[in-house]
C-alpha cells in the first residue's frame, strides 16, 4: 500500500511554502541560512518516507501521550496538537494544562498513567533523575548539537548524560522607557550604582523608577544578584560559589534599592506581567521576553529597549540574563523509552520549522537552536534584537542542575532576610552553604547508589 | 440440625427485618469512601513518614524516626509553627468575638432578619482564591490609588506596601481581615442556631428576677447557655487555623519566581513546599504532617478537656 496524502503532509506543505516565501523577503544571508537547513533536512524526510512507507498500518503504531503546560498565547495549542498529527511513526495524544501543570505532572509521574513525553521549565530536577523518573535522551540531538546553546546543553546534562531537548529559550531582563532616561539625562546603567541613581533619578509622584516585583525581586533575582558579583551559584568543580565579599556587596545594593524611595512595591500585577510598566506606574521593570507582544503592541511600543541585570561595578561581575528553556523529557515509565526518543528528536531536533512556527509565531521567544533564532523574522530589529543580543553575549542559564529546590528555598529564604528584614549577608549565606554542602553530599551519594544507566529502561 | 442454623446464621447477618443489610447499602457507599480517600492515605502517609521518599510514593529505604528528628529539628517547621501560634492568636478570638456579636444584633433584628442573616453568611459562599486576589490586587495594592491607601491617605497617613514588607508586619491585617470576612458569617450562624435554642422562659424568670435585659442577661443567661456552641466554635476555629494555606499562598507567594518569604509561611505552606511543591520529599513532608495532626489532636483534646466540649448534650 502506498503512503496515502494525509491532511497532515499539506499541512506541512504549506508551512512550508510559507516559510519559504516569508524568506524570499529577508536578506540573502538569511536566506542562504533557510536553505542550508531546508537542505539539511531532506535526506531525513526522504528516510522518514521511507520508513513510513514500510510500516504497518497506523492501527498498529504506538501510541504516545505528550504533555505541555498551558502557553497564554492564542493558537498555540492548536499549533502542538498539528505537530503532534504530522508525526507518523506514533499516534501522539496532546494534553494541555492551563493551570497547575507542575503538581499534575509531579502527581502523574508517581503513576503508570503518566505521560511518555513532557516538557519541563529547565529539564527534569536532579531528584527526578536520580530517582530514575526519566531517561536520558543520548545521541537525540544528533549532528545538530553544535546548534544549540552550550550553555543550556550543559544545564540539561548530567553524569554525561543528556535528560531534556531545548523547545524553545526564554529570559528575563530591564525593560526601560527610553525617552524617561533621556530627559533625565541618563545612560543606560552598567553598574549597581548606576541602577541605583537612576531608579532614584526616574521617580516622581506617579511613578517609581524601578519595578523587580513585588517582593522588591528577592524572587527573581536570585541568579542576577551573584553574577552580578561575578560568582554563581556552583564553582566551575561543583562547589558553593558565592561566600565572599563581592556578593554581600551585591546584595547590599539590592538591600539599598529595597529601603529607598524608588522602588515600586505592591503593583496589582507581579514582575512577570508587563501591566505595571504599560500602566506607567514604573520607568524600569524587570519582566520577560514573553511581554514582546503586549510591549510592542502599546503606546510605548516605540519609546521601550531592554538592558541586562548591570554588573557590581567596573572591575567586578558581569551583565546578566537569566535564560531558561522549557525543554521535552521522556518519562522512564514509558513503554518503549525509543519510541518516546524518535519523536522528541524528531519534533524538537529535526523539524525546524515547526521549532520556528512555536516559538516565534504565537507568544515571543527565542528558538533553541542557534540557527533558527539568527533567522528568526522577529528577533531581526528594535528591542527583540537587543534582547537576542543579550542572549548572545550575557546569558546565564537560570539554577544549575546540581542546586537542589531545598538549596533553592535554603537560598530564597537568605534572600528575604537578607534584603527586606536587614540581616547580615555572611551569617546568611553561611547558612545557605551549610545545606547546600549538604546536598551536594547528598547528591554525590545518590551518584553512587543510583546508577543512571539502570534507568534507562 | 442442618437447615435451622443455616438459616439463623443468614438471619443474624441480615439483621431483624433486614436491617444489617439496609444499614450496609445505606452506610457502606460512604465508609468505603472514608476508607479509600481519608483513612488509606493516612495510613500511607504514616508509612511514608517512615521512609526516604523523594519523587516516589512506594519508597524502599526504611529510615525509621529520621524524618521527625530532622522536622523537629528544623528551624524553618519550628518557626512555621510560630506563625501559626500568631495566626491563632488574632484569628481565633477575633472571629468568635464578631460572629457572637453579630449573632446577637441579627438575632435582635426586628426588621429584615432574613436579609441581615443571609448578608453576613454570604462571604461564606466566596473562595478564598477569589478573595485573596481582590484583597491582593485591589483593597491592599501598594499604590496611592488601592482602597486601604486611599482611606490611609484621608487619615492623613501615607501610602504603604502592604503585602512587601515584613517590617512593620502589615500583612497579617491582610491576611486576618481576609479570613475574618469570610469565616465569620459561617460562625455567626452556628451561634444564631445556639441563640434560638436557648428557652424564653429563662430570660422571663430573669426579668421577673429583677434581672436588667443588658448585661446582666447576657452575662448570666445568654452566655452560660452558649457554651457548648462557643466550645464547639472555638474548636473548629482552631482547627482551621492549622490547616490555613489558601490565603497565605495566594497572598505572599510569588509565583513567577516560585518562592515564599519565610516570615508568614504557616505548616502547610511550609509542608506543601517539600512534599508537593518542587522538593517532592514525602518522607520530610508526611512526618511534617504527622506532627501536625498530631499536634492538632492534643490542642482538640487539650481544649476541649478545658471547656467540657461534648461532656453534656442538653441545652445549647
Amino acid at each position: 500500500m502506498n503512503q496515502p496524502t494525509n491532511p497532515s503532509d499539506r499541512n506541512r506543505l504549506s508551512r512550508r511554502a510559507l516559510i519559504a516565501g516569508a524568506g524570499g523577503a529577508v536578506a540573502a544571508g538569511v536566506f542562504a541560512a533557510n536553505g542550508g537547513i531546508a537542505s539539511a533536512r531532506r535526506p531525513s524526510l526522504a528516510r522518514s518516507a521511507a520508513r513510513a512507507a514500510g510500516r504497518p498500518r497506523s492501527g498498529d503504531k504506538p501510541t504516545l501521550k505528550q504533555w505541555y503546560h498551558g502557553y497564554g498565547e492564542e493558537g498555540v495549542q492548536e499549533a502542538v496538537e498539528g505537530y503532534a498529527a504530522a508525526y507518523e511513526e506514533a499516534t501522539v495524544e496532546v494534553e494541555w494544562f492551563p493551570a497547575d501543570y507542575d503538581s499534575a505532572l509531579s502527581s502523574a509521574l508517581l503513576t503508570d498513567d503518566g505521560p511518555d513525553v513532557f516538557e519541563m521549565g529547565n529539564g527534569p530536577n536532579i531528584d527526578m533523575i536520580l530517582s530514575g523518573q526519566v531517561v536520558p535522551l543520548d545521541g537525540v540531538l544528533g549532528d545538530a548539537e553544535s546548534d544549540f546553546n552550550e550553555r543550556m546543553i550543559n544545564r540539561l546534562t548530567y553524569d554525561g548524560h543528556l535528560w531534556a531537548v531545548p523547545q524553545i529559550i526564554d529570559m528575563y531582563f530591564l525593560v526601560y522607557r527610553k525617552s524617561l532616561l533621556a530627559d533625565a539625562g541618563l545612560e543606560v546603567p552598567t553598574t549597581m550604582d548606576e541602577l541605583v541613581a537612576a531608579a532614584d533619578a526616574l521617580t516622581t509622584d506617579s511613578r517609581k523608577g524601578l519595578f523587580l516585583g513585588n517582593d522588591g525581586g528577592i524572587g527573581p533575582l536570585g541568579g542576577m544578584v551573584l553574577w552580578s558579583a561575578g560568582a554563581d551559584y556552583l564553582t566551575d568543580d561543583g562547589a558553593f560559589g558565592f561566600d565572599n565579599d563581592s556578593v554581600y556587596a551585591s546584595f547590599g545594593k539590592l538591600r539599598e534599592l529595597y529601603q529607598s524611595d524608588s522602588l515600586l512595591l505592591g503593583a496589582p500585577a507581579d514582575w512577570s506581567a508587563p501591566d505595571a510598566f504599560l500602566a506607567d506606574l514604573t520607568a524600569i521593570q524587570l519582566t520577560g521576553l514573553w511581554t514582546f507582544p503586549q510591549l510592542l503592541d502599546s503606546e510605548f511600543g516605540d519609546d521601550f529597549d531592554v538592558m541586562p541585570w548591570p554588573a557590581l561595578d567596573a572591575s567586578t561581575g558581569v551583565p546578566s540574563v537569566p535564560v531558561g528553556a522549557f525543554s521535552s523529557t521522556v518519562s522512564s515509565k514509558t513503554a518503549d523509552a525509543e519510541v518516546a526518543k524518535a519523536f522528541v528528536k524528531w519534533l524538537w531536533v529535526d523539524e525546524t520549522e515547526y521549532q520556528t512556527d512555536f516559538a516565534t509565531s504565537y507568544g515571543f521567544h527565542i528558538p533553541a537552536r542557534t540557527s533558527l533564532a539568527e533567522a528568526a523574522d522577529v528577533l531581526q530589529d528594535g528591542p527583540a534584537a537587543t534582547a537576542l543580543k543579550l542572549y548572545q553575549d550575557n546569558a546565564f542559564t537560570q539554577i544549575p542542575i546540581l542546586w537542589t529546590p531545598v538549596a533553592d528555598t535554603a537560598y530564597s529564604d537568605a534572600r528575604t532576610r537578607i534584603i527586606a528584614e536587614g540581616a547580615d549577608p555572611a551569617e546568611e549565606i553561611a547558612a545557605v552553604k551549610a545545606i547546600a554542602d549538604e546536598e551536594l553530599a547528598r547528591i554525590a551519594a545518590g551518584e553512587t547508589a543510583s546508577t543512571a544507566p539502570a534507568t534507562t529502561g | 440440625m442442618a437447615g435451622p442454623p443455616a438459616r439463623s446464621l443468614k438471619r443474624r447477618i441480615l439483621g431483624p427485618q433486614n436491617n444489617n443489610m439496609w444499614f450496609w447499602v445505606f452506610v457502606g457507599p460512604f465508609a468505603l469512601g472514608i476508607v479509600v480517600f481519608a483513612l488509606a492515605p493516612i495510613v500511607w502517609s504514616v508509612v511514608l513518614s517512615l521512609y526516604e521518599a523523594r519523587n516516589t510514593i512506594t519508597p524502599t529505604r526504611f529510615v525509621g524516626l529520621a524524618n521527625y528528628g530532622d522536622m523537629l529539628s528544623d528551624p524553618e517547621f519550628r518557626s512555621s509553627l510560630y506563625t501559626f501560634v500568631a495566626f491563632a492568636a488574632f484569628i481565633v478570638p477575633l472571629t468568635f468575638i464578631f460572629a457572637l456579636g453579630l449573632a446577637l444584633l441579627v438575632n435582635r433584628a426586628g426588621v429584615a432578619k432574613a436579609f441581615f442573616r443571609s448578608v453576613f453568611f454570604v462571604p461564606v459562599a466566596c473562595s478564598y482564591v477569589v478573595a485573596s486576589l481582590i484583597w491582593k490586587m485591589s483593597i491592599f495594592n501598594g499604590l496611592p490609588g488601592g482602597a486601604a491607601n486611599t482611606v490611609m491617605r484621608l487619615v492623613g497617613f501615607d501610602s504603604r506596601a502592604w503585602l512587601s514588607k515584613p517590617h512593620p508586619p502589615l500583612y497579617w491585617i491582610v491576611i486576618v481581615t481576609e479570613r475574618l470576612w469570610l469565616q465569620v458569617g459561617f460562625y455567626m450562624l452556628l451561634f444564631l442556631a445556639g441563640l434560638q435554642r436557648i428557652p424564653v422562659n429563662l430570660y422571663e424568670a430573669a426579668s421577673v428576677d429583677g434581672a436588667s435585659r443588658g448585661w446582666q442577661t447576657l452575662r448570666f443567661i445568654t452566655l452560660p447557655q452558649l457554651r457548648a456552641t462557643s466550645a464547639a466554635v472555638l474548636v473548629l476555629l482552631l482547627i482551621n487555623a492549622f490547616q490555613a494555606f489558601d490565603e497565605f499562598y495566594n497572598l505572599l507567594s510569588n509565583p513567577g519566581a516560585g518562592t515564599y518569604p519565610p516570615y508568614g509561611r504557616p505548616p502547610l505552606v511550609y509542608l506543601y513546599y517539600i512534599a508537593l511543591g518542587r522538593q517532592q520529599d514525602f518522607g520530610h513532608g508526611s512526618a511534617g504532617a504527622v506532627l501536625l495532626t498530631l499536634l492538632i489532636a492534643i490542642f482538640t483534646l487539650a481544649q476541649g478537656r478545658l471547656l467540657g466540649f461534648g461532656k453534656r448534650g442538653s441545652y445549647g
